[in-house]
């Protein structure tokens, strides 16, 4: 609960703070003091019980998962200010407002994070999807971020009305009359029609908010047009928020249905890990590589839907953790570089060490080799499946498609370090030793829960 | 009294980790060189004491000796254990005692970036011994693949010029083959039992070898594991990414991979895979013994054509590799115990070939053996070490490899003497191969005359005369390594049900 107050109140303070300070440095440091109070409020609440006791009438319920996800979330908010604050105070001249709908996108998340009903469910999926529709359009003068923002208000407001259909159906088909996530109706045998619809229509646009194949089609052009921290931002803080709310809508009620819905799961897993993992071969842009990986990504979490037990929890919460600060770590390095291709990347080991021992070390993370947390996430991802007992031909599958991703992510590691650059850049990279020791701190977090993820992973029985 | 207090494995795996972590800070050519010699010796030495603590009849199951167990992750029931059985001393002596000569051989070589180089050859050491010294599957696991990546490395950065490719084909064959080990894995584990209160299940040796799964479970399960070994060892038609790789390589990382790596393959397959599925390998017996058989002799008549000779050498490795998986899939105690001595000889000898080729080149700038020839006049020390190291890969009497290469044709011979005759006939083009060396490189006329004389520095004289003793001793008294291997071999035999003894 403090999150999602504070979140928004902070939200305002920068709005008005917009009207109210002309100085264009400051926002930013209003925003990193903002992120800093939520994880302190955040961890006091996970430790000692929220600030203001209200009554929600059990529209929220907050849980430690829920919480943890709120802190992975609010870190990774932190660490996107600390590594590209520049780059959003150079999207335009509003820095404020940009700063202020990130928090409104941070308050969607925590909402995400512990509603308890499908209106809260519904509200917090605006509360995140509206400011983005704002924010990836906020580069007025590049085309490709219109284009991007467009195409991404369009089909988000139509998916938003397939999420608002399903819960009508739920509702209207619940004969226990209820929103609560607790309290559906599955029937006896066989699932009633409206709620087998409503089912549907919800599983759709959640996969579309979590960009899985077959509603991906938004997200490469927009994670690619928008401007690289709001792409960071949606690859990794609103996907965490997108996915603790698609596994507790079906961790609760739907989970009495499991294996009726799970084929559907398995064609939409093996669809994203397939399509995402081809497409990203094809890229010559490292940012738009970036993007497909962010869909590829995504199959492997849906996992966490596919078996909704102890470990896909674990599973989910440590993939987010690790994913976010490798694509995060990766999306800032992306966007310090002149040329966005390949080709631009020849010759970092050299040029620059230190960035090009991180940027291998967060794509061999993404890659999932041992020694780094993709690894131990990905294990909890496969080991929550093979536990579930059916389809093992998905996990084979799934890694099969791991080494097809092998393959694009390695490529920028062999252009860092073993292709000569063809001609000098023009300019070289200024990079601030804050950037540097930010880097060495996900680089650290990465390696650790590489190795001990228990570190992690226990506090959700905290 | 010395075993109270350390544990051997786990030194054997940090001197190599710590060491290879300092050397990047070293940035002095020479000192970095000094610093990862005497790191490797230490490691060396550590190997040998461990075998003065070793207990031969102690065998697979014994667990309480040299074996250490921190809890690492709970709730999976992982655990870091690393312990030293038979086998473990035999690949563990072999590894650390390769390390030291490659070191001592390139020691005069000039080298980009020497620092770079020198902590990725120690971190490949480290994750050699790691493979062979973890007693917990997800350990292993890990292992098994950080041990690749510095070779990967290694290839991409000091490699030829088709390095880049053949270095990702490379990775990319042993990682399919490795995520395909993991699923294996992942389905054998949730039938592991429970060993410590807080998991349900256990990656641990002990929980893995008293699994029980359906004998029609079994092959399934195999096949996942088998790629890993087929790709690794390798056995035929798995094997095309390895030639390339050692050709591409640097030598340094070369004899290494041809060395120790492959090696990983047989630990896997005695340690791990026939006694969780014993059952299921029968299955496919008869086609993986033949497989291998064919790898053998087809791998031989490719390099008796070769003409460049590190693709020969690299071609050799691979055909002997081959027989030594005919020996370990016919399944029976000398097939057991030839292999597993034939793993250590042919470490040695396969590392003594290479080591001439690199001299040859170091010294004539060619490896064509079209190009070469004369070599006997110019330096007879070369030569003399060359025929014995010749000698021993063919097997002959009073070398190493007579007894291990006996018992695996043995234990072939009582699997089905045909595929044993077909196998002799590859002996036999093995020493064609290598007799061609010799005498078009040694004994024709020389045919580059500009070239300076062949110089062997002292460092390098040492490391073949370590070699060429290891030959000779283990020629004559055969069982200083060989006594470690019955116990386990009689082990895999009562677990394998004792079916074709």
């Amino acid at each position: 609960m403090n999150a999602i107050i504070i979140s928004a109140l902070w939200g305002i303070i920068l709005m008005l703070c917009a009207v109210f300070i002309k100085n264009k440095k400051l926002p930013g440091y209003i925003a990193i003091a903002g992120v800093l109070i939520l994880i302190l409020s955040n961890q006091y609440e996970f430790f000692a019980g929220p600030f203001f006791n209200i009554n929600t009438r059990d529209f929220f319920r907050v849980d430690s998962l829920g919480l943890l996800i709120n802190t992975v979330a609010l870190v990774c908010t932190l660490i996107l200010f600390l590594l590209n604050g520049n780059e959003i105070e150079s999207i335009g001249s509003h820095v404020a407002e940009y700063f202020s709908l990130i928090f409104f996108v941070l308050c969607g998340v925590s909402v995400c994070s512990s509603y308890n009903t499908l209106w809260m469910l519904f509200l917090g999926l605006e509360l995140i999807s509206v400011p983005l529709y704002i924010l990836v359009g906020s580069d007025k003068t590049n085309l490709k971020g219109n284009e991007a923002s467009l195409k991404f208000f369009l089909i988000g407001m139509f998916m938003t009305a397939v999420l608002l259909l399903g819960i009508a159906f739920i509702y209207g088909g619940n004969s226990l009359g209820s929103f609560s996530i607790n309290f559906f109706d599955m029937g006896k045998g066989h699932m009633p029609i409206l709620i087998a619809s409503g089912l549907i229509l919800l599983f759709i646009a959640m996969s579309f908010r979590a960009s899985a194949v077959p509603f991906h089609f938004w997200a490469p052009d927009v994670y690619d047009g928008a401007p690289a921290p709001i792409g960071s931002l949606m690859a990794t803080i609103v996907k965490a928020g997108v996915f603790i709310a698609f596994l507790r809508l079906f961790e609760n009620s739907f989970a009495a249905a499991h294996h009726e819905w799970q084929p559907l799961v398995v064609i939409v897993i093996a669809a994203t890990l397939f399509i995402g993992n081809i497409a990203a071969v094809f890229q010559q842009s490292v940012k738009r590589m970036l993007a497909y990986s962010a869909i590829a990504q995504s199959g492997f979490m849906m996992f966490a839907i596919f078996a909704i037990n102890a470990p896909a929890e674990e599973g989910l919460l440590l993939y987010l953790t690790v994913y976010s600060l490798a694509t995060i770590g990766m999306f800032a390095i992306v966007s310090k570089m002149p040329d966005y291709t390949l080709d631009g990347f020849r010759g970092l080991g050299k040029a620059h060490p230190w960035l090009g021992f991180s940027a291998t070390v967060f794509l061999l993370s993404l890659t999932g080799i041992p020694l780094t947390g993709g690894f131990t996430a990905k294990f909890y991802m496969l080991w929550a499946a093979v536990r579930d007992g059916y389809h093992f031909w998905l996990v084979v599958f799934a890694l099969l498609c791991v080494a097809i991703s092998s393959f694009y992510y390695f490529r920028v590691i062999q252009a860092i370090y073993f292709k000569k650059p063809e001609s000098d850049p023009a300019e070289p990279i200024q990079i601030s030793r804050g950037f540097k020791w930010t880097l060495s701190f996900i680089m650290f977090i990465i390696i650790l829960l590489g190795i001990a993820p228990n570190l992690l992973i226990d506090w959700i029985y905290y | 009294m010395l075993g109270n207090y350390f544990t051997f494995p786990e030194l054997l795996i940090w001197i190599p980790l710590i060491a290879g972590i300092i050397s990047i800070f070293i940035k002095k050519s020479n000192s970095v060189k000094w610093f990862a010699l005497g790191s490797s010796i230490l490691v060396l030495i550590v190997s040998v004491i461990s075998l003065f603590y070793s207990d031969p009849s102690k065998q697979v199951q014994n667990f309480n000796y040299n074996h250490v167990s921190y809890l690492w992750m709970p709730y999976m029931g992982a655990s870091f254990s690393v312990g030293l059985d038979s086998l473990g001393f035999i690949v563990t002596l072999l590894t650390a005692l390769t390390f030291p000569i490659v070191f001592l051989n390139f020691h005069k070589r000039k080298i980009e970036n020497p620092s770079l180089f020198y902590s990725l050859m120690l971190l490949f050491e480290c994750g050699l011994m790691g493979v062979f010294v973890a007693y917990d599957m997800l350990v292993f696991y890990f292992f098994w693949i950080l041990a690749f990546i510095p070779a990967y490395f290694l290839c991409c950065i000091w490699g030829g010029s088709r390095r880049i490719s053949v270095g990702y084909k490379s990775f990319a064959y042993t990682f399919v083959s490795a995520l395909l080990m993991l699923a294996g894995i992942l389905y054998f584990y949730q039938f592991a039992p429970q060993l410590n209160p807080e998991s349900v299940h256990s990656f641990s040796i002990m929980a893995f070898y008293t699994t029980h799964i359906e004998p029609a479970g079994q092959p399934g399960i195999f096949l996942l594991f088998f790629f890993a070994v087929a790709i690794i060892t390798p056995v035929f038609p798995f094997h095309s990414w390895q030639p390339d790789m050692f050709e591409q390589s640097p030598f340094a990382s070369t004899i290494v991979m041809s060395s120790v790596m492959t090696k990983m393959g047989v630990v896997i397959m005695l340690r791990w895979i026939v006694p969780m599925v014993s059952v299921g390998i029968l299955k496919y017996e008869t086609i993986l013994v033949v497989l291998s058989v064919t790898g053998f002799v087809y791998g031989c008549s490719i390099a008796w054509v070769q003409d460049d000779l590190k693709k020969l050498v690299a071609w050799a490795s691979v055909a002997q590799m081959g027989l030594i998986a005919a020996g370990i899939f016919s399944g029976n105690v000398p097939g057991f115990r030839g292999a597993m001595f034939e793993l250590f000889n042919h470490g040695i000898n396969i590392l003594g070939l290479w080591m001439v080729v690199s001299i040859i080149e170091e010294s004539t700038g060619t490896r064509k053996i079209s190009e070469l020839g004369g070599l006997a006049k110019k330096s007879p020390a070369l030569t003399f070490f060359f025929m014995i190291i010749l000698l021993a890969n063919i097997g002959f009497p009073f070398t190493n490899s007579f007894t291990s290469k006996f018992l695996i044709l043995a234990g072939l011979f009582s699997y089905s003497k045909w595929l044993a005759f077909i196998a002799c006939i590859g002996i036999v083009l093995s020493a064609v191969y290598l007799l061609k060396i010799f005498r078009k490189v040694f004994y024709s006329e020389n045919k580059n005359q500009g070239k300076p004389e062949i110089s062997i520095s002292i460092f390098q004289t040492l490391a073949m005369s370590v070699l060429v003793l290891l030959i000779i001793i283990l020629g004559i008294y055969p069982d200083l390594i060989l006594h470690f291997t019955n116990g386990i071999a009689q082990e895999l035999m009562r677990r394998m049900g004792g079916i074709n003894i």
